[in-house]
């Protein structure tokens, strides 16, 4: 039996058509090695300073239960990083590089984390939107091609479930309190909504990666296709917070059994993602400061494996 | 960057439970493998997903090549006599 043979080349594109996964070892073409970095890296980038909206609140949380559970949230997203990071890695990308990129503002990560949390209510609504944003998206890429990639999206998707929940939890008891707390609810709800939108990218035509990312599987759904299903899925939730959507021109589609909404301010988008948001500078200095402030933990762990590496060798001789 | 700094990179293997094979779930940095098991913990076992961890520098593993698997895994595509199903017995035997 002797099978034609095929080049590397073809046997890639064949692994992709049969729904077969890529693994690190495998051939594979430089545009998808690095699609694949740029896409896993800014993915983890997002993860590490995901964290930092909320960490403005652990102090702050209205009770211990609630700050119990806010910080197993954020401690998720940390591991979370890290599954990104280590997938970056399998590709040959260096994780230094990666975080260089990220401190000197070349590299990107999901512009909604430019945006401050003014209130306890951010934090309900945080967990409610975005985090249930990232699973609509992160849903699709347990599917996708690369295996380390969706590998990751696995374990972040069984986690991800309890992080929207409790964000919902928060509102629902705002909701249900005090007219000021439902207030506070209703403010959180009208910053966050657009900034959520966002999170699926820019709309299909002006998409610049999107295709090629459809095509080799590593995205399963258009950015629009994405939008839509969150809007769907999100504003009945709403309704039974009893709160109201900031968009005036929401409405049900019965034959389609969709909503149609009003898209973001792209105008507003492309700002941010150039830098010119409300956080983008304290963020990346926050991020740059624990960095560097961190380093004497990791060289003082390096010389004292170094030097028990050496007493093991010393000893058994 | 001082590459020569970096921790070094682990590949983890956690146990879920008696009876059942360490399965590999990651990897993670670490100074040393006292490191990379407390790490591991935190990172892969917070909702009682492991009794027991192992962790291997991941440059200590040698992995076969994906390019040779046809050449490496050739050999067995061919001996169907190795399955059970290849033995068509009379239906009225039982227990076999
Ligand atoms: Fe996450
Ligand atoms: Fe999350």
């Amino acid at each position: 039996m002797t099978a034609k043979a095929i080049s590397q080349e073809e046997r890639f594109y064949q692994l992709i058509d049969k729904e077969e996964k890529i693994e690190p070892k495998d051939w594979m073409p430089e545009k998808y090695r690095n699609t694949m970095i740029r896409q896993i890296s800014q993915h983890a980038h997002s993860e590490v300073v995901g964290m930092l909206p909320e960490g403005n609140w652990i102090s702050r949380a209205p009770s211990l239960r609630r700050k119990a559970a806010l910080l197993a949230k954020i401690q998720d997203e940390a591991g979370h990083g890290l599954y990104l990071y280590s997938a970056a890695e399998t590709l040959g990308a260096d994780r230094e590089e990666l975080i260089e990129e990220l401190h000197i503002g070349k590299a990107k990560y999901s512009s909604i984390f430019n945006y401050p949390t003014l209130s306890w209510a951010d934090i309900g609504a945080i967990g409610w939107l975005v985090d249930g944003a990232a699973i609509m998206n992160q849903v699709m890429l347990c599917r996708t091609s690369y295996g380390p990639y969706s590998r990751a999206m696995v374990r972040i998707c069984k986690e991800e479930s309890f992080h929207q929940r409790q964000g919902y939890d928060i509102l629902l008891t705002l909701c249900n309190g005090t007219k000021e707390q439902k207030e506070m609810a209703q403010d959180a709800l009208n910053r966050w909504w657009y900034p959520s939108l966002m999170m699926f990218g820019p709309k299909d035509d002006e998409s610049v990666h999107s295709d090629y990312s459809i095509k080799m599987k590593i995205k399963r759904f258009s950015n629009d296709e994405l939008r839509q299903r969150f809007v769907d899925a999100t504003v009945p939730q709403a309704e039974y917070l009893g709160l109201k959507v900031p968009d005036k021109n929401l409405k049900f589609n019965a034959k389609t059994e969709n909503y149609s909404f009003t898209e973001p301010d792209w105008s507003e988008f492309y700002n941010v993602i150039k830098g010119n948001g409300p956080c983008n500078k304290d963020r990346i200095k926050t991020r740059r400061e624990a960095f560097e402030n961190g380093k004497w933990v990791r060289d003082a762990a390096i010389a004292y494996a170094e030097k028990q590496k050496q007493n093991n060798k010393n000893g058994k001789q | 960057m001082e590459n020569s700094k970096n921790w070094p990179l682990w590949e983890i293997f956690i146990r879920s439970k008696r009876g059942l094979s360490h399965k590999h779930v990651g990897s993670l940095r670490a100074s040393d493998a006292q490191m990379a098991i407390e790490n591991a913990r935190d990172v892969y076992t917070r909702r009682q997903e492991g009794i027991s961890i192992w962790v291997i520098e991941s440059k200590n593993i040698t992995a076969s090549d994906p390019g040779e698997q046809d050449s490496l895994f050739d050999p067995s595509g061919d001996k169907p006599y190795r399955h059970p199903t290849f033995y068509k017995l009379p239906d009225e035997l039982k227990n076999i």
